[in-house]
């Protein structure tokens, strides 16, 4: 693989990554959320083997090979099934509308491309050119945080923001643990299996997913 | 111009106006089919025309020049996109003026001239069907110009003809972030562009719905198959261009006539197989609501944004 080929198959990959956060951001239907999700994760595990690949680490192509796994395949099926246990509300409307939203990820894709000049700066290479994008998905998860109040988009924003923290890990080292990286997916698999159940306590209490529920303490 | 060079026009005109018909015919046929229909030959489309323009020619009362002038706009642009643009050549001899940017504004000169004679017999049906075709071109267009510069950031150049050989020397610089960013702003804006699904739906006179058939329910007759056959050359058009941009192989880089050849068989087969996937792809969608269009127009504005940005910051 020449450098040349690599630097945009990282750029392609990390570009997949952000139209992601922005999809998901844009559609209502949480099963084309959970959908978007796994997309992401499979360009986040592209990156994780196309570094591997480059460098010649097999542990690198190892943790891209969990991150289909994990997520791809065993966190969107869990999300799917909440999805599918949900009787009424399979759609969630944001705070703010959506153009405005979408916008607004424009403006903070702007935003992490601006901020992280100096770090690309530092050590110009491949995987400091794709740097950025991970800034980008971990401010646009964040903002998708903000402004979605559903339970499992929430769940979905945090994962997006994880797959962020992990873009910019294998891109900035060129490369993580294979155990750092194992022990991160288990925390996140373990969290995912508690908010699978939480989101199961609120279907049978309040019958939707909808966080303004949860405004008032009671006995 | 030498005679080479006309050849060259006159091919790219011939398969603008010949094939537009017959690939709304492939859509309708392959849609039919898939939905278990027999559906028209492909050829319908020609047969409507024909019979369109054996008709006596009806103008309703109170209608000014607008009405009657703007099919013939419509057309002519489109004729000139035709030939200005690299369709089976890049050694067109307008190709100083093949100009992305201006092909664009030309583009934008026919909807402007049709929404003018949406309004112009004063009916509800033809001033809201222009003033929904004014709001979707009001969000695509900056799609398309955003989309537009950042493919022209690929060839340090908008011209269609350089940048269609700077792809064809380069064939890897087409996946990259910002290209396959810019192709799909580009596609969004040609759907809305070409008022298909899921912005628009060609296959019903629903009032609630419809856009483009809202504002030509006034015309008749020759008028209407004028209309019709511009309808087919900008979805043609806006096809070509999509394929010459991302996947050029087989454009002819001279005038040499074995040369043209190949490159219009490629154009067909590309622009076939352009059809069959649209028409799939419109078979499983829906139309999106009216009020929910702008969302999907601000998302490939963002997506042309984040191809422009890609551009400045990976390039």
């Amino acid at each position: 693989m020449t450098t040349d080929t690599y630097r945009q198959l990282l750029g392609l990959a990390a570009g997949v990554m952000i139209v992601a956060a922005v999809l998901a951001l844009w559609r209502r239907s949480l099963s084309a959320i959970v959908r978007i999700l796994a997309a992401q994760g499979l360009a986040l595990a592209a990156i994780a083997v196309l570094v591997g690949a480059y460098h010649h680490e097999v542990s690198d192509i190892a943790v891209g090979g969990m991150f289909v796994v994990l997520k791809v395949v065993v966190i969107p099926a869990v999300l799917l099934r909440v999805v599918r246990d949900t009787n009424n509300q399979r759609q969630s409307e944001p705070l703010v509308n959506v153009s405005t939203t979408i916008v607004g990820a424009a403006i903070l894709t702007v935003v992490a491309f601006a901020a992280t000049r100096g770090l690309v700066g530092l050590h110009p290479s491949p995987e400091a050119d794709a740097l950025p994008a991970g800034f980008a998905v971990v401010l646009i998860a964040f903002f998708g945080l903000v402004v979605r109040r559903n339970a499992l988009v929430q769940v979905v924003g945090f994962l997006m923001l994880e797959n962020g923290i992990a873009a910019v890990a294998v891109l900035a080292g060129a490369g993580i643990s294979l155990t750092v990286e194992m022990a991160v997916a288990l925390d996140l698999l373990l969290a995912v299996l508690v908010l699978q159940i939480l989101s199961a306590r609120m279907q049978t209490k309040f019958g939707g997913l909808e966080l303004d529920h949860l405004s008032e303490l009671t006995d | 111009m030498t005679v080479r060079g006309g050849v060259v026009v006159v091919v790219q005109v011939g398969i603008a106006v010949g094939c537009a018909p017959l690939l709304i015919g492939l859509l309708r046929t392959v849609r039919a089919r898939l939905e278990g229909r027999a559906g028209p030959p492909v050829v319908q489309p020609w047969r409507d025309l024909r019979k369109l323009w054996a008709k006596e020619r009806i103008v309703p009362e109170h209608t000014s020049w607008i009405f009657a002038f703007a099919p013939v706009v419509l057309v002519s642009s489109a004729l000139v996109v035709a030939a200005i643009m690299p369709l089976v050549s890049t050694a067109s001899p307008f190709d100083h003026v093949g100009d992305l940017f201006a092909i664009v504004s030309l583009f934008l000169v026919g909807t402007v001239f049709l929404a003018l004679a949406g309004l112009d017999p004063g009916t509800a049906f033809g001033g809201m069907g222009a003033s929904r075709e004014m709001t979707v071109a009001a969000l695509a267009e900056p799609t398309l110009l955003l989309a537009v510069f950042a493919i022209a950031g690929r060839a340090q150049s908008s011209n269609l003809g350089a940048i269609v050989t700077a792809t064809l020397h380069a064939p890897r610089s087409v996946v990259s972030a910002q290209s396959l960013l810019a192709l799909v702003a580009l596609v969004i804006a040609a759907l809305a562009e070409c008022a298909r699904l899921p912005v628009d739906n060609p296959s019903t006179h629903l009032e609630l719905t419809m856009i483009h058939e809202a504002m030509v329910l006034e015309y008749a007759g020759p008028d209407l198959g004028l209309v019709e056959l511009a309808a087919g050359m900008r979805l043609l058009l806006f096809g070509t261009l999509i394929v010459n941009l991302f996947m050029p192989w087989g454009i002819a880089t001279r005038t040499a006539l074995p040369a043209i050849a190949i490159g219009a068989i490629a154009l067909v087969a590309k622009l076939a197989v352009l059809g069959v996937a649209l028409a799939v792809f419109e078979v499983f969608t829906a139309k999106i609501r009216l009020f929910r269009v702008p969302e999907l127009l601000a998302v490939s504005f963002v997506v042309a944004f984040l191809a422009v940005t890609a551009a400045a910051f990976l390039g």
